[in-house]
């Protein structure tokens, strides 16, 4: 019995006719860096917002630390600890880079709805947007305006934004995704430390990354789970050979 | 630009407006009354237009109810004490607020638009068609609101100058109220829902109940308006309400700058002004107010206001030899 933080069970979501996630039963083990693989269309993007509530499935439950979270919307789940980067970069492209992380940071308060003080005088705020800029670095980009920084410093921001609500599970849809390698490697740097005391499920097609910090796979095609296992297993899977590794060329 | 130099233009205004019955005649003291009344109320919406990303288009429900609430309480009393007449405007436009509130605030974009417009459309027709409030002849007030404590009256709002200040406290005050609440943390989840509330709520806030607020705080300065209004006219009728109203509203917010407290305070003045002197030009005046207002949109976007900015980076860029501003966000 694996110390399991997230669960899902027999989880069903269909866009009319497509089914995106079919039957979707997975394990997801404390303390690990499970990374999701597949062609594109495999239904890995879809399964993410599922977790992270942007969709409600059609049937099946999401279990996170035992408790059932699979009907709550995301600012309930976000609160609960799970947070999320996502594939589109999705900022708030008019504030400094700054006041991005801010506004996730500030999210850890027992509530917002406070009318007096001013916002920057509150020290634990401060402290969280800090570890967050300092973490994702973008330390000496704070004062840019978001929309005109690179590509890849948006992305960097963009888990920036995730670290600075200090959530326990990390779920990251392409962290990778149109980053130089420069930036790439920071980024996995990143992943690896974070690794050390955070649950990690990522989607990423860049393999190499993958092979270097996953220490579980799950290979998706189709929108069904066609294997799950260590990276030994998923490697030496005659199912994975044939219906995905064989053809990945087009996908890394 | 530094702080002082931003803020001059709007220290050098309020001067201008706390001296100016010194030397204005009552006329005059009583136009600027009530742009001064019209200012506030589109301050208010600035909140939701510009901060909130809530474009509201029946914002002239709550200025309608914060005056008829007074009117209808008091037409016939033979006193109106301030204390009572004015909280209870603020209460009747505030529970409105929270009611049509929690309603539109289910939809977004276009939605919003035509719910808040059909919610106040319903008011105007309830007082357009109750005889018992004065149908389309409105409710007159003789009486002007009196402060008093004891039986000792302190401020008489029957004499012009005197109703003039009380305005003018009700709109700074009500400037200062929101610069506070856009500094605390409850501004920076607003404008946070404009620029992009899809990611607001992944990270963690209900942004239903931030809207809510922000609604009802707007509704309830509308209504603080309203009231002024229909105790400064001693006059309420339902035009008040009337989706042409909320639609001016718009315009002042637009044409002064959004997003920026003074810039509808400066778009009502333009407004109300061109209103009160372009008639006297031509007999034309709404083409050549509507020439003038998509000529501001067309040539400054971020409304009238946004000139004094980009004439002294004009000339700092001038006395510095032309250089492109650094690209760094405003706070």
């Amino acid at each position: 019995m694996i110390d399991s933080v997230l669960r899902t069970v027999r989880l069903n979501k269909s866009f009319g006719g497509l089914i995106a996630t079919n039957n979707v039963t997975l394990e997801f083990e404390r303390g690990q860096v499970h990374a999701i693989i597949g062609p594109n269309g495999a239904g890995k993007t879809t399964l993410i917002n599922l977790l992270s509530g942007d969709l409600l499935p059609d049937d099946g439950e999401i279990l996170f630390n035992g408790r059932n979270i699979t009907n709550l919307p995301p600012n309930k789940i976000s609160q609960l600890g799970i947070g999320r980067s996502y594939q589109k970069t999705n900022i708030f492209a008019e504030f400094s880079c700054y006041e991005n992380c801010w506004v996730a940071a500030q999210s850890r308060l027992n509530t917002s709805m406070r009318f007096f003080r001013p916002a920057r005088q509150l020290k634990a705020v401060l402290e969280r947007t800090e570890r967050a800029l300092e973490l994702c670095g973008l330390s000496s980009r704070r004062d840019s305006r978001a929309s005109a920084m690179s590509y890849g410093e948006q992305r960097q921001l963009e888990i920036g934004m995730m670290l600075a609500t200090e959530p326990e599970l990390l779920l990251l849809d392409e962290p990778l995704a149109g980053m130089g390698s420069e930036e790439s490697l920071q980024v996995i740097e990143l992943l690896r430390r974070l690794a050390a005391d955070h649950t990690l499920i990522l989607i990423e097609h860049d393999m190499d990354a993958v092979f270097s910090i996953a220490q579980r796979l799950t290979v998706m095609v189709n929108g069904r789970v066609l294997e799950t296992g260590s990276i030994e297993r998923i490697r030496s899977s005659q199912a994975v050979q044939e219906a995905y590794l064989g053809v990945a060329e087009d996908a890394v | 630009m530094s702080a002082l130099i931003r803020s001059m233009p709007l220290l050098a205004a309020l001067l201008a407006l706390v001296l100016f019955p010194q030397f204005g005649s009552e006329y005059y003291v009583g136009l600027l009354t009530r742009i001064i009344i019209i200012a506030l109320f589109a301050l208010s919406l600035d909140l939701l237009i510009g901060y909130t990303g809530l474009v509201s288009f029946g914002h002239a429900a709550f200025y309608g109810i914060g005056g008829y609430a007074l009117a209808i309480a008091f037409q016939d009393a033979s006193v109106i004490p301030l204390w009572q007449a004015l909280p209870l405007s603020l209460a009747a436009a505030a529970f409105a607020a929270l009611v049509i509130g929690w309603i539109s605030i289910r939809t977004s974009g276009i939605y919003f638009i035509m719910i808040t417009l059909a919610m106040a459309q319903m008011f105007f027709y309830f007082f357009f068609e109750s005889p018992r409030y004065g149908g389309d002849d409105g409710i007159f007030l003789f009486l002007k609101p009196v402060l008093m404590v004891g039986s000792e009256d302190i401020l008489k709002l029957d004499q012009e100058n005197n109703f003039y200040y009380f305005a003018l406290s009700c709109l700074v005050s009500s400037y200062l109220l929101l610069v506070m609440i856009l500094r605390a943390p409850f501004g920076k989840v607003i404008k946070a829902i404009k620029a992009n509330e899809h990611r607001v709520r992944a990270l963690g806030y209900s942004t239903s109940g931030y809207k809510l607020v922000s609604f009802v705080i707007a509704g309830t300065l509308a209504g603080l308006a309203g009231f002024l209004e229909g105790a400064h006219s001693g006059y309420v009728n339902p035009s008040y309400m009337s989706w042409h109203e909320s639609g001016v509203c718009i315009a002042m917010v637009i044409l002064g700058g959004m997003g920026t407290l003074y810039g509808p305070i400066v778009g009502a003045f333009i407004i109300v002004l061109l209103q009160n002197f372009l008639p006297e030009l031509t007999e034309h005046w709404q083409l050549l107010l509507g020439g003038i207002v998509i000529a501001v949109v067309l040539f400054l976007p971020r409304g009238a206001t946004s000139l004094y900015p980009r004439i002294c980076d004009l000339i700092r860029r001038s006395r510095r030899g032309e250089r492109e501003p650094q690209e760094t966000a405003d706070d």
